[in-house]
């Protein structure tokens, strides 16, 4: 990863009469990243990739790309993106070629056969080429549309939940596509998803929005590492458990307590020290389940908000 | 631009819903050349009792011309529905379909994209009346011949000689896709209003069909009206048929429907490009 900002959105808003979808956002994105956006549905995701697309108009705020403002040197700036924006459609009276023969001839470079059949045998539609768009399939439709996506070999890829609708060994090879691109093609990649387990396995940054705006960005690592585990405990006796840890601080940790499972808020190394105080105590410990901290983090965060 | 204008026109050609127009038009015209060869003496010799009963009319008066006058009256209304219906879906077909993202996503400004379509949707005009001229006139010529043409124009009966009138025709088809091209523009620019070809159609025959209204009843207020409404300027390819030619008419008729189409695309323009692609 490098230094130099790729993307760079300030204090991006846009108002759909009285609702604001995307409210004062901020983000970077730098050359290399695999940069996760994440946000519930309706978080403001897609209208975000629409004004990174020239789709929508921003209300206020600004974009640049590549160092240039988006509303200035649009054309310049989109020959070297790839996007896929929401949900994949092609005219489906055509065959997936000659869709992306036409796509070609205005991605702003001579776009050859043999690179239609490349990026058509890179989604593993290869065999289907002459066969019209209409006749596909949901996950069909998405791989030709990651297929337009890189048609032109941009530098940025924009993917908008490229994953929605495929089986899990759709999603394997889309997420492999993305670490292969990422890593042998050095592309900078904005994936957005709601899907946290997603981005956890592809990505190196990313923010999670909700409501049209920031509520946390950084390394995926960091934000693993730092958050609290909701960690499950289960014991034998659960009274006593609960007369024990009364008199403790371990209290002001717990969440909740349902039949016997107490669920606790903890940083990763506090979690010996509550199973070892209830075992000392003669509180039986049946098992200790933690939740991936990140996507307690994702939910609480957007859960709280709605 | 001749990219997008092509890759735009492969579009409407692989579309079925753009053959209807020629097929109706391949229909409908050896119908009416049937039901002319059959009963068009009848109505020559009605518009011609008079004359007769004073005059000798020699020659083959129930000809190709003649036939195909009349089918050019009496297509007002339907070549403007054929052509909505293509016109009418240049833009909201994109936004119904989807297919607005693949497109305006590319390095190619929201200006080319809709002037190409507009070229596009001109194009396709010029090809509907240009398929209209070769049945109507080819056919014609074969079922019937060529000959004077009978016309009636302004209270009063005006024939006009054989080798007089194909020229006439060549411009009077000209006319037509100029005043099919107002059709066009209008149904391009409610197509850029809204998310769905349906309104753009109705909308677009709707106001042909009100103002062609309008302009025939005969009250004063609707009168006064009248100058304004381009309907009124769309049958002046009639002009090319009197004796002599009214250029003056016909120019004014020109620059009034050019105008309309300059005002509609215009106007589909700006919106066009300040519209947020929410399909």
């Amino acid at each position: 990863m490098s230094d130099e900002k790729i993307i760079e959105i300030e204090n991006l808003s846009k108002q759909f009469r009285d609702i604001k979808a995307v409210d004062h956002l901020n983000l970077n994105v730098y050359r290399g990243d695999v940069f996760g956006f994440l946000g519930p549905n309706g978080a403001g995701k897609s209208t975000t990739i629409r004004m990174m697309t020239s789709l929508i108009a921003p209300t206020e705020g600004a974009i640049r790309i590549f160092g240039t403002q988006l509303n200035e040197k649009r054309n310049d700036i989109l020959k070297k993106i790839g996007a896929i924006v929401e949900k994949p459609d092609f005219y489906g009276y055509i065959s997936a070629f000659k869709n992306l023969e036409m796509l070609g001839k205005i991605s702003g470079g001579k776009i050859s056969s043999k690179r239609i059949m490349e990026v058509l045998e890179l989604v593993g539609l290869e065999k289907r080429y002459n066969s019209k768009v209409k006749t596909f399939s949901h996950g069909m439709k998405q791989r030709l549309g990651i297929a337009q996506a890189l048609l032109h070999d941009p530098e940025l890829i924009i993917l908008d939940e490229p994953t929605t609708g495929l089986d899990p060994q759709g999603m394997k090879e889309i997420r492999d596509l993305i670490i292969y691109l990422s890593n042998e093609k050095n592309k900078t990649i904005f994936l957005s998803s709601h899907i946290l387990y997603e981005v956890e396995l592809v990505a190196n940054r990313m923010i999670i929005i909700n409501k049209g705006s920031a509520k946390v960005e950084g390394r995926v690592e960091d934000l693993l590492n730092s958050n609290k585990l909701k960690v499950t405990v289960e014991v034998d006796d659960s009274e006593k458990a609960k007369t024990i840890l009364n008199n403790t601080s371990w209290i002001d940790k717990l969440e909740s307590e349902v039949n016997g499972k107490f669920s606790f808020l903890l940083r990763q190394e506090e979690i010996s020290g509550l199973n070892k105080y209830l075992v000392q105590n003669d509180v039986a410990v049946k098992a200790v389940i933690p939740t991936r901290s990140l996507e307690e983090y994702f939910l609480n965060i957007t859960n709280k908000e709605s | 631009m001749y990219n997008l204008i092509s890759i735009e026109l492969y579009k409407i050609f692989k579309k079925w819903r753009t053959y209807i127009g020629f097929i109706v038009i391949a229909v409908l015209i050896p119908v009416i050349q049937i039901a002319m060869l059959m009963e068009g003496q009848r109505s020559i010799n009605f518009m011609m009792r008079n004359l007769q009963q004073s005059f000798l009319f020699v020659g083959n008066l129930l000809n190709s011309y003649f036939v195909s006058y009349l089918v050019l009256n009496s297509l007002a209304i339907h070549i403007p529905f054929l052509i909505a219906l293509v016109a009418g879906d240049l833009l909201a077909g994109e936004a119904t379909a989807g297919t607005y993202r693949i497109l305006i996503t590319r390095p190619v400004s929201r200006f080319s994209i809709a002037t190409a379509k507009f070229t596009a949707g001109i194009i396709y005009t010029f090809l509907l009346i240009l398929w209209l001229a070769i049945v109507s006139l080819g056919l014609g010529t074969l079922i019937f011949g060529t000959g004077e043409l009978l016309n009636y124009s302004n209270g009063s009966i005006i024939i006009l000689a054989k080798n007089d009138v194909l020229w006439r025709f060549m411009l009077a088809y000209l006319f037509a896709v100029l005043s099919m091209g107002v059709v066009t523009s209008l149904a391009f620019l409610f197509s850029s209003l809204v998310e769905n070809a349906i309104g753009p159609i109705i909308s677009t025959m709707a106001i042909i069909i009100i103002f062609m209204i309008v302009s025939a009843i005969n009250i004063s207020l609707f009168q006064s009206i009248k100058p304004y409404l381009f309907t009124n300027y769309m049958d002046t390819w009639r002009a090319f048929f009197d004796n002599p030619i009214d250029v003056h008419t016909i120019l004014k008729s020109v620059l009034i429907l050019l105008a309309h189409i300059a005002v509609f695309y215009s106007a589909a323009l700006i919106i066009f490009k300040r519209k947020d692609i929410l399909t």
